[in-house]
This record gives C-alpha cells, structure tokens and sequence, in this order.
C-alpha cells in the first residue's frame, strides 16, 4: 500500500470536480469495506481517496408514498431499521440483512456495492427487481441508469471520468407487490454468493401476475436482470407451474463459471431452485 | 505420591478458578508476537515465489537495495549451506539442511508462496515495495499437487537428491520419501474367511490449522554474536534448536522469549521467520520484526497433508473384525514428513484386530511442508475407518455403537502396529455414548425441506510424555511463583499451578505462574501432542514435592527439631510429636526470611509414554437435498479424559476440536488451481466454520485415571478433532441413503452424489 491523500469534500460539485480531475487515480469512499481491503491488496494505486460521506445528498433516505430515494452512502442498518422501508421493499431488506456481517452492515450500503460491481454484489440483484434506478451526477450534468444496465463486467460500470452515484430511486409498487432476494453459500455468514436469486410480483386486480422480475447474481460477468424467465409469467396464475417454467427459463439465461466457490453446472442447478424458491416467498409476501 | 485413589477428596483439581492470564487477555493488555516494539525498529518483507514449481536461476535485488529507507537485503545463499542433519522436536522431527531451503529457497522453488528473499526497511510499506523491486528468474517446472500426481510414472520429481526408503529398499528419482508396513497375523488368509469384507478409497484435501494469529518473529543480532529472538510459538526451547541448528550457531547464542500465543494446533512448532530476521539483523545492526499476511500463512506456512488412503476390514459372522488392510498415502509438501507415522498408530487403535496390514507413504507434492495439526495423521485416518466400521455394521444389522463394544479395544489390547495397550477407555466411552441422552433420543423433525440423519464415530489419539521443568518460588506472603518452560496455548499456566496447589494444599489464585524464556525457565519440549498438562503438570507435581521437603528442614530450624519429626498434611505443617506446633504454608512463608532466605525447588520428567485417550461422538445433522447445504443441529462428544483437572478448559478444548473437525468434514479444503497454486487463500473463501454454524456441543467426560501420572491426567485437547469427519459422513449417509468417501462434503459434492450435478 502507497500513501495517498485524504479528501472529504461537502458538496456534489466539488467531489465531482476531485474525481474528474484524478481521474483513475481517485476513487470514492462510503463505508470503505471493499475499497480499502482492494487499495491494501494492491488493486489500486491511487493518489486519492475522495470520502463523500459528508455530502448531504448521499446520506439521504427519502421514504415517500411513491418512491423511495437512498443516497449512495446509506449503510444497510439505516434500511432494516426503518419499518416502513421493510414493508414496501422486502427484497432489498434481505440483502440488507444478509451483506458481510452485523458489523459490515453498519459501514456499508447499496450504493457502494452497486458501484463495486462485482458479479456476486448481494445488492444489485435486489435492486433490478424493485425497478430501481441509478442516478449519476457528473461534471457535465446529471443521467438516471435503470440498475440493471449499471454494470458492464466483473468491477466495471458505466461511470464515466469524473462522474459518481449520487442515489438510488425506486417505485413502491404497493401492496399487491411481494419480492424477495436470497443467496446460496455453504457457511451460514461471512461468504460469498454461489448463486444468488431476486424475485418480484406484482398481482393485477383478478390475483394474476401483472409483472414479474428475476434476477440473478454469481452466474455471469455482471448481476443478470433475467428478462425472458420473467416475462414468461406475466399474466399468468401464480401457481407451481408456472414458477417452475420460470425457473427452468432463468437457468438458461445464466452463463456461470467454475471456480473455488462452485462448479458451473452447481450455479445452474442453484439458480433453478432459488428462483422457484424466491418466487413463492415474494408470492407469500404480498399482502403480508 | 499421591494415590489415584485419593481421587474424591481434591480441593483443587476439578475446580474452575479463575485463570491467571484471563484479566490481561480479556482486557487487550496481553503481549503477542506481533505487540514487540524495541528501540530502532526495522520490518521485514518476504519475496515468494509465483511459481508451485521452478528452477531459481537468480535473484537480483540490486534495485531494493537502492530504495530510501531499505537497510537490509537477503536471499537464501546469506544462510548458512549445511548438511543433512535429524532435530527431534518429540511431535515430529526435521531435516536442518530441508528446514533451512524451506524457510529460503536456494535452488529450487518447490511450492507457491515459497520464500526465496527478503528487505528490511524503515516501515513494513517501504519493506513491501522494495520487496517488490527484486528480481527473481525462474524456470518453470510441472507441479504435482497430489499423491496421484506425484506417484505417476514421469512425475516431474521433486526433490532430486531425496533417496526414498521404500520398506528398507533405497529408490531414487521418487516423489515417494517412505513406506512403512506394520504387519500382523494373516491378513490375507483372514478376508478369504471372512463373512463381510468393505474395502473402500478416501480421499481428503489439504487443511489449514486456521489460527487467528499469523506467524511472527522478532531478532536481534547483536555485537556478541548472540542472537535473540520473541516469537508466537508452541515452544520455545525447540525454536531455539532450530534456529540455532539453520544458523549454525551453538543452542547457548540463542535466547528465545515466547509471547502469547493466539492458536497453534500444531501449526507454530515449524519456525518461518526467525533465521530470516536475525540474518537482516545482523546485516543491518537493527531489530527486524516480520508479520505474515493472512495469504502467506495459507501458502507457506505448515497445514495438515491431504491424500488417498484406502482401508479393507472384514468381520466373521458373529460381526468380529478379524482382519485389517490399509494403505495411507499423505502428502508432505515439498519437503518429507507428512503425519503418516502418526497415521500408522491411530488407524486401527479403537479396534482388536488379530491380522492387520498398515502401509504409510510419505509423498512430497508442490505444496507447502506440512506440519503436525491437532492429532496429526489421525483424523484422516479415522475418517476411512469409521466410515467402513459403520457399513459393516450395517451389513450385520447391528447398532454401531454395539459393533464397536464387540470389537473395542481394551488394556492389553495388541494396537496394529504393536504396541500393547495400558488401561485405557475406549470401552467406557462406548457405554457413556450409549447411555447418552443423544443417542437415546428420536431423531426429531427437520427445519422444513430438510432431511435429517444421525452419525456416530470413534477416533484416538495416543499422547505424547517427553522432558519438561518446573521451578517454584515461595515468596514472604505464602504466594508462589511458578516458572515453566511450555507455553501456554489453552490455559497450561492454571492447569498446572492447580497440580502444584494440590500437593501444597494451597488455593490455585495463590500462584503467579509465568512462561520462561529459554534462559529464565527449565528446559520444555514442545506444547503439543496434549502432552502439557500432563508432563509439565508432572513436573509441578515433582517440584511441589521437593518444596515440601525445603519447607520441613525449615520448620526443623524454626523448631530446632530434626527433619523427621515433621510432616506436611492438608497444606500444614506439624511436628509429629507437639500437636503445638503447627504451621500453615502462609505462616511459614512469613518465616522464611529469618531461616535462611527464599525456599525454591525444581521438578523435571523426560516421560516415556503417555496413556492414549479415546472419543465417540454422536452428530445429528439436517441437509438440503435440493442445494446440498448441511446444518448440524446436535452434538455430543464423549471422550477419555483421565482425571479431569480444570472442568471448564477440558469441555472447551473438547468443543474447539469439533468445531475444527466439523470444519474438515463439511467444507474446509486447499482449493488447487490448474497452475499448482492455492486459489482460496483467505477466510472469506476458506470456509471456516463461523460461530452461526456451530449448535451447542454437549460434553460427556469420562475419566478413566491414567496410572501413569500422580493425578491420573490423561492429554485431551486432540481426540476430540478425530471423529467428527466420519461421524458428519454417517449421518449424511443417514439422511441420504450415500456413503461419502471423499471430503470435504461440502454442497457441490453432496448434489454430485445425489446425482442431481455433474463433477
């Protein structure tokens, strides 16, 4: 590890303005719990490391009736603490509740995982199937990404120079909407996804599927917003069947490799059980 | 000496006083290792090899040497070139010429992570970055990361001048540094009678000890020529035999202070970097302090060996095991001497066997040396054995814990490698594991989705004795101060004051004991092989008893009556014939000044044999069959003990052995890339288990005295890792209806065996 300063900017646009101008060679400061354990790894080597904890918009939690705003560096405590986000975004609780440890979970948040972009993120999976959006802020203006077209590879995104996640929005979809987000990992802490499944419905007024959404994480380059597994849904009763059509579909859609944490054919297989598991309980969630 | 008899009317053994390093640990005020801070300061950084397997052609560290702050520079030729030459450590002994190309590389790189240079510089960041800097050739070799691999025909070899002794026959050019063969009765002729053969093939992956605290050392070479060393270590007279043999220097030129010590099982006998910091010391005339990262305790320190072994017993029609055939093969690393000698004595040790065969290979592999972890050799071995054990006694239609009464190994029993067995308590840990509420109880229901199994397996250890000291010192104030030579892994400082405390029946809180240095304390063979409370225990015995008699000749001054007359009974003393005069051992410590000054005394033992100790555990476990993820929801584990001196630290070294042989069985394995490196070199993808996946793990002791201490104290903190593999493969079986032979069985394997995926 080289030395590097330490900035703490109070506003967007000065933030902005550091990161545009170190370019690679900043990079932003949430919780820090996967920035600092890759700059001592030796994956960065940066002259810079841009705290934006002290900016107003990032800390931000805007639960209204019908959006709620996270600012990019909410920790995950600041969600499952609050009963009327737990309520409306159940799938993103899960994630919450389950990232790192108790003690990750009161340094970090979504904004940092989404922006760490690795495959196995817990909270990007979560985020695709509450229709949430990216809203980025740069030196030239500001841009929304929807989040499943956020990440472009394993650790890299469609930030550009300069530019930083300010929030995360997403619609509250009322309460025939159910979600939920679950990973597979051998130990019951402290891992890594070996598979992973987010799951959404929303029920029309007859009680069939209105919209669906799957998503996937740890079996592909990038977190998977499985379109075609959820689409095959949409209008249908929400039944056995059908659940198990989707799931078979959301197999297809994942192209998982083989390493230490698992075999691909595992991923497969792992993905056609949770996805079939996750939609029961986002079904068993509505209303609820 | 005291009787075993005795055994009711202790004060102090079986009680739980408080421990007397507890306030200092619980309050952060405790030393470790990597706490030292001297004067000038400077730190090291390793330079390793990328490579499992390579030629070292040159190492050029012109560059680092020109970096700011950079004092030192050192590669393997800056040590010492010796001969091969045998240290014995009493668990485990070492090749100093092998040793020394261990802790640096001179010739050839022979796993990834293999040291081959080092920078001292002004701070560890300034170290890492001209560590860097060096410039290092290599010629890549093929590697071989499995006994399989390394025994093929046209294996690359290894170790080109290694000459294998292949049961007395001399082989060259092999991968193959031994193999042994025990052998008894017919075993051959046995199977043909035999009503029930099983013959089976395991394999297991190479594991990590998994302590807290990574390797660290400390040193200073100074103007006399004399080395000084502080180090996290299981013993520090063996550190110092071995750093003084690699450095080539007398044992009296080195002077090591053990630290506490955050976890060892065996993995902190080996020394890593205390040659090195000593070798920069004396180039550049500072104090040299090194700290391995989490990734280089994985790929260079010393885990416990993977391998295939394969084990064929057969039963007549009565269920009587009446013969026995293995062939256990461990990997080394790079260097000979995996565990399998160890392996050889614990594979049958449960069972009464009348014709066995026991083949052990020691195969060197482009791994990291291995070195002993908790019971080294013999959870491997148990694994295969019980797990054949319990299909035989399926195919008998007998309850398992019955087939192991019918066959169980008793005093007098001959082990399969010879030895006769003195009392031990394997048949009264059977009937404790049956009487257990566990086993008697019903299986119960599952979480939902889940099916639930219940597994059961024995496992032994057979302890070691060996040399330790004991010196005590009574101070004005009836304290006394206890100085030992073993160091203090799992509490040894309270269990063997308390021993010291009953024969001078004294309070165990009336003690300050400490762990020497190798110039303050009495000479102590390694804390390992659950040898410390009972040969330094012995000792205290020894030294408590020789104070007693320092302690009379006072009275006898005191008095003006002659020795003889005076007697020591429930922590006083008394002239036999005036009732008047009396003296408890407080009131006489307030004497001591005036009769003479301080009373001190010593005890040592060099211990021969120890009493081996047995264990049965009982798991019940629940398993997903549709992702393979297995939680276990009960334990019980019911072991030999001997007489149990601290209640508390013998429940706790009983657990902490479950925990890490839960870990073993489920998912905890050296995860090899194609390139012979380790890919999972952390905890996060090492999988551990954490304290969620552990259940509460009831404790059965049974003591069963061992006659060969004054006490009855038996070693304990090993059986208990020996079990649990093939107890979590029973219980998978259970629920499953699978036989596992491989592990870890961790989910992806369970789903293959299900055959729900593919490899």
């Amino acid at each position: 590890m080289q030395p590097f300063a330490y900035s703490a900017p109070t506003t967007l646009e000065e933030a902005v303005e550091i990161l545009d101008k170190h370019g690679e060679k900043a990079r932003p400061l949430a919780g820090g719990t996967d920035l600092l354990v890759q700059i001592r790894g030796g994956r960065f080597d940066l002259d810079t490391v841009v705290d934006i904890k002290k900016i107003p918009e990032l800390n931000e939690i805007s639960n209204g009736n019908d959006e709620l705003v996270l600012g990019a560096a909410v920790p995950c405590h600041k969600l499952y603490d609050d009963p009327s986000i737990s309520k409306s975004y159940p799938g993103l609780i899960d994630a919450a509740t389950l990232i790192g440890s108790i003690q990750i979970q009161s340094r970090s948040g979504f904004g940092g995982n989404l922006c760490n972009s690795t495959p196995s993120a817990d909270g990007i999976a979560p985020l695709i199937v509450h229709s949430a959006v990216a809203n980025i802020q740069g030196k030239s203006g500001s841009r929304s990404v929807p989040v499943e077209d956020f990440c472009t590879g394993p650790g890299s995104n469609v930030l550009g120079k300069g530019e930083m996640l300010v929030s995360i929005t997403m619609p509250n979809k009322g309460d025939k909407f159910g979600a939920a987000y679950e990973r597979f990992i051998p130990r019951n802490e402290m891992d890594i996804a070996v598979a992973a499944v987010g799951a959404s419905i929303m029920l029309d007024s007859n009680g069939k599927i209105a919209e669906a959404k799957i998503a996937l994480a740890s079996v592909g380059p990038t977190p998977i917003f499985a379109t075609k597994a959820s689409e095959s849904l949409k209008g249908k009763e929400p039944n056995e069947a059908a659940f198990k059509e989707a799931a078979s579909i959301a197999k297809s859609e994942c192209s998982p490799i083989e390493d230490m944490r698992g075999t691909a054919d595992q991923r497969k297989h792992l993905v056609e059980v949770l996805t079939e598991r996750m939609l029961i309980k986002s079904l068993e969630r509505i209303g609820g | 000496m005291v009787n075993v008899s005795d055994s009711k009317n202790y004060k102090v053994i079986g009680t739980n006083p408080i421990r007397h390093d507890g306030y200092d640990k619980v309050t952060g005020r405790a030393v470790y290792g990597a706490d030292i801070k001297l004067p000038g300061l400077i730190w090291a950084s390793i330079v390793r090899s990328p490579h499992a397997h390579a030629v070292l052609k040159s190492v050029d560290t012109s560059a680092a040497e020109k970096v700011d702050g950079v004092f030192a520079v050192m590669t393997g030729k800056d040590l010492p070139h010796l001969a091969d030459s045998w240290i014995d450590h009493g668990e485990g002994t070492e090749n100093v010429a092998w040793s020394s190309e261990n802790i640096m590389a001179t010739k050839k790189v022979l796993y990834k992570g293999h040291a081959v240079a080092a920078v001292a510089a002004k701070d560890r960041y300034v170290a890492d970055y001209a560590a860097s800097k060096i410039k290092v050739e290599y010629e890549e070799l093929e590697s071989v990361t499995n006994v399989e691999d390394a025994t093929k025909e046209g294996a690359p070899i290894l170790l080109e001048d290694l000459v294998g002794d292949h049961i007395g026959k001399k082989v060259e050019k092999t991968n193959i540094a031994s193999v042994t063969r025990h052998e008894f009765g017919d075993p051959d002729k046995a199977f043909q009678d035999a009503e029930h053969v099983v013959e089976r093939t395991f394999t297991l992956q190479m594991v990590h000890q998994g302590y807290i605290e990574p390797h660290n050392a400390t040193a200073t070479w100074d103007e006399e020529g004399r080395v000084k060393v502080w180090t996290s270590t299981q013993g520090a007279f063996p550190v110092r035999t071995s750093t003084a043999a690699i450095l080539d220097m007398d044992v009296s030129k080195v002077k090591v202070t053990p630290l506490e010590i955050g976890g060892g099982f065996g993995g902190k006998i080996p020394i890593y970097l205390e040659p090195v910091c000593a070798t920069l010391s004396k180039k550049s005339g500072r104090p040299v302090k090194a700290v391995m990262e989490r990734s280089n305790v994985f790929q260079a320190s010393g885990p416990a060996p993977g391998g295939t072994i394969t084990v064929k017993m057969g039963t007549d029609k009565n269920g009587k095991l009446i013969a026995a055939d293995t062939s256990i093969k461990l990997e080394a690393g790079g260097f000979p001497g995996a565990a399998v000698g160890a392996a050889v004595q614990c594979i049958f040790a449960p069972y009464e066997i009348a014709n066995t065969r026991i083949d052990g290979y020691d195969i060197v592999v482009n791994k990291p040396k291995s070195a002993a972890y908790r019971a080294p050799g013999s959870p491997q071995a148990a694994f295969a054995t019980e797990t054949v054990v319990n299909e035989l006694a399926d195919l008998h239609g007998m309850d398992p814990v019955d087939f192991r009464l019918l066959n169980a190994s008793k005093e007098g029993t001959r082990r399969a490698d010879g030895v006769v067995f003195p009392v031990i308590g394997n048949e009264e840990v059977l009937d404790a594991a049956k009487a257990s509420d566990h086993w008697k109880s019903e299986l119960g229901t599952p979480m939902k989705g889940r099916i639930r199994g219940r597994g059961v397996a024995s496992g032994y250890w057979f302890n070691v004795g060996l040399k330790s000291t004991v010196n005590l010192t009574v101070n004005t104030d009836g304290v006394v101060a206890l100085v030992e030579g073993s160091t203090d892994i799992g509490g040894t400082r309270t269990s063997i004051s308390m021993q010291a405390a009953e024969i001078l029946g004294i309070p165990a809180t009336d003690f300050r004991p400490t762990v020497g240095d190798t110039e303050t304390a009495g000479y102590a063979d390694v804390t390992g092989g659950s040898r410390t409370t009972y040969a330094t225990g012995f000792a205290a015995v020894k030294a408590a008893e020789n104070l007693i008699e320092v302690l009379k000749e006072r009275c006898s001054i005191i008095w003006s009556l002659d020795k003889q007359d005076i007697d020591f009974e429930n922590g006083t003393f008394f002239a036999t014939k005036d009732p008047e005069l009396k003296f408890t051992f407080k009131q006489l410590a307030a004497n001591l000044d005036s009769t003479g000054g301080p009373a001190a005394s010593s005890g040592s033992v060099d211990l021969e044999s120890a009493g081996g100790a047995f264990g049965t555990h009982i798991v019940d476990l629940d398993v997903d069959p549709d992702t393979g993820k297995t939680d276990i929801v009960r334990y019980t584990a019911v072991q030999d003990v001997g007489t149990v001196i601290y209640p508390a630290y013998c429940r706790g070294n009983i657990q902490g052995g479950v925990v890490q042989g839960i870990g073993w069985g489920l998912n905890e394995e050296y995860f090899m890339k194609d390139d012979g490196s380790q890919a999972n070199t952390s905890y996060l993808d090492y999988r551990m288990p954490t304290a969620l996946d552990m259940p509460n793990i009831d404790v059965i002791m049974v003591e069963k005295p061992n006659p060969g201490h004054p006490f009855g104290v038996r070693g304990v903190g090993e059986v208990p890792i020996c079990p649990p593999i093939a107890a979590i493969g029973d219980a998978l079986h259970d629920a499953l209806g699978k036989r596992f032979y491989d592990a870890p069985m961790k989910p992806g394997r369970i789903l293959n065996v299900l055959g729900k995926i593919s490899d």
